[in-house]
């Protein structure tokens, strides 16, 4: 009897190739993301959107926005979020993993057997020059943004609503999520008082 | 039961931290050092500063330290997946919605009104990332690192991982000068 040769499908072949680069891309996220959770967005931004190409700007957008109503840490929202929109249950857990668990291991081991290296300078200096990388990171996308409000609602439009959104938000200090909400609320409105006429 | 209270201890932080990783900080601290005792306030500002000085999100870091710290590999598991596990549940019951109306005008419209908040949001964020280096860098070093970040980022387009690690570099020799 002739063993059958397993001949991947098409399908198959690109599922793995998916979960080989959700690995990639999310473990540079996790071992990459200097500053906590926000530094790691144009990460995730260059992996997703440039690198890989999982998804358009606009969903990464709409991505960003959804994860900033929703409580909990921003970084592992969207690994594991883009994980399961790419590959299913196993590309959450596969992004998850690798987003969180090297540097997880990283801190039990600097506290349990390095604990004199954090006090180091050289430590201490190492986390500080990344912080302008970051900065510029944040600014590159930042302005992104900008500019794709100006060119889908047009510029008049998009600096009052960037107005408005700054005062509410830093002026009244009110939560970006019910300013987000907010957006939702306005945007699906027309839709509630159309089904309402309708009954 | 240890593993019962890990669970809660990193459920709640997580399901009122809003703002990200960051903003769970103080609430952790209220969990673990308040409430259960797991460890001193000295203890826990050390712990801070140690996950801050490594890369990845801050709230996982916590977590795993933590659940580690108190009921081994199996505690770490039960409190990373209680900081994580709820919010994206969330998140993916939400966009899935939004995705199964991706077409409708609504949404749509929706993506592009949410974006100039995001844009704020970021704008402000790289600001506050800005004022941190000048006071750990001082003026002259954030000035020149952003420049240099900037031309290697956005004119040589290296990968953001390749001009971090030599940001790392450079913060490393420069100690020693």
């Amino acid at each position: 009897m002739v063993a059958r040769q397993h001949v991947k499908t098409a399908d198959e072949r690109s599922t793995g190739r998916l979960y080989k680069e959700l690995a990639l891309g999310f473990f540079r996220v996790g071992i990459f993301g200097f500053g906590g959770g926000p530094s790691s967005i144009p990460l995730v931004h260059t992996e997703a959107v440039k690198k890989y190409k999982w998804m358009t700007d606009d969903e990464f957008g709409d991505i960003l926005a959804l994860a900033n109503t929703m409580p909990g840490p921003i970084a592992t929202k969207m690994a594991g979020y883009i994980g399961y929109r790419v590959a299913g249950m196993l590309g959450l857990l596969i992004a998850l993993v690798v987003n969180v668990v090297p540097t997880v291991i990283a801190v039990i081991l600097l506290l349990n057997l390095l604990a004199a290296y954090k006090d180091l300078p050289v430590v201490n200096n190492m986390a500080s020059a990344v912080i302008p990388v970051v900065t510029v990171m944040l600014g590159v996308l930042a302005w992104d943004f900008v500019k794709k409000s100006g060119d889908s609602i047009g510029w008049a439009k998009a600096i009052f609503a960037i107005v408005i959104a700054y005062v509410a938000m830093y002026v009244l200090n009110i939560h970006p999520a019910f300013v987000i909400l907010a957006v939702f609320a306005l945007i699906f409105s027309p839709l509630l008082t159309k089904r309402r006429k309708r009954l | 039961m240890i593993y019962w209270e890990l669970f809660l201890a990193f459920l709640i932080p997580g399901i009122l931290g809003y703002g990200g990783g960051p903003a769970a900080i103080p609430l952790v601290q209220v969990e673990v050092v308040d409430r259960y005792g797991w460890m001193t306030n000295p203890e826990f500002s050390e712990m801070v500063a140690a996950a801050n000085a490594l890369p990845g999100p801050i709230a996982t870091k916590m977590a795993g330290f933590v659940g580690y710290d108190q009921a081994g590999v199996l505690g770490a598991i039960v409190a990373l997946f209680a900081s994580v596990g709820p919010s994206l549940l969330m998140m993916i019951v939400l966009l899935n919605i939004l995705w199964r109306y991706k077409d409708s005008p609504y949404v749509k419209n929706l993506t592009k009104w949410v974006r100039p908040v995001i844009a704020v949001l970021l704008v402000v964020l790289t600001f506050q990332f800005f004022f941190d280096s000048y006071e750990m860098n001082g003026a002259w070093i954030t000035v020149f690192l952003v420049i240099g970040a900037y031309i290697l980022l956005e004119r040589v387009k290296l990968h953001p991982a390749v001009v971090i690690l030599l940001a790392l570099g450079f913060g490393a020799v420069t100690t020693y000068i």
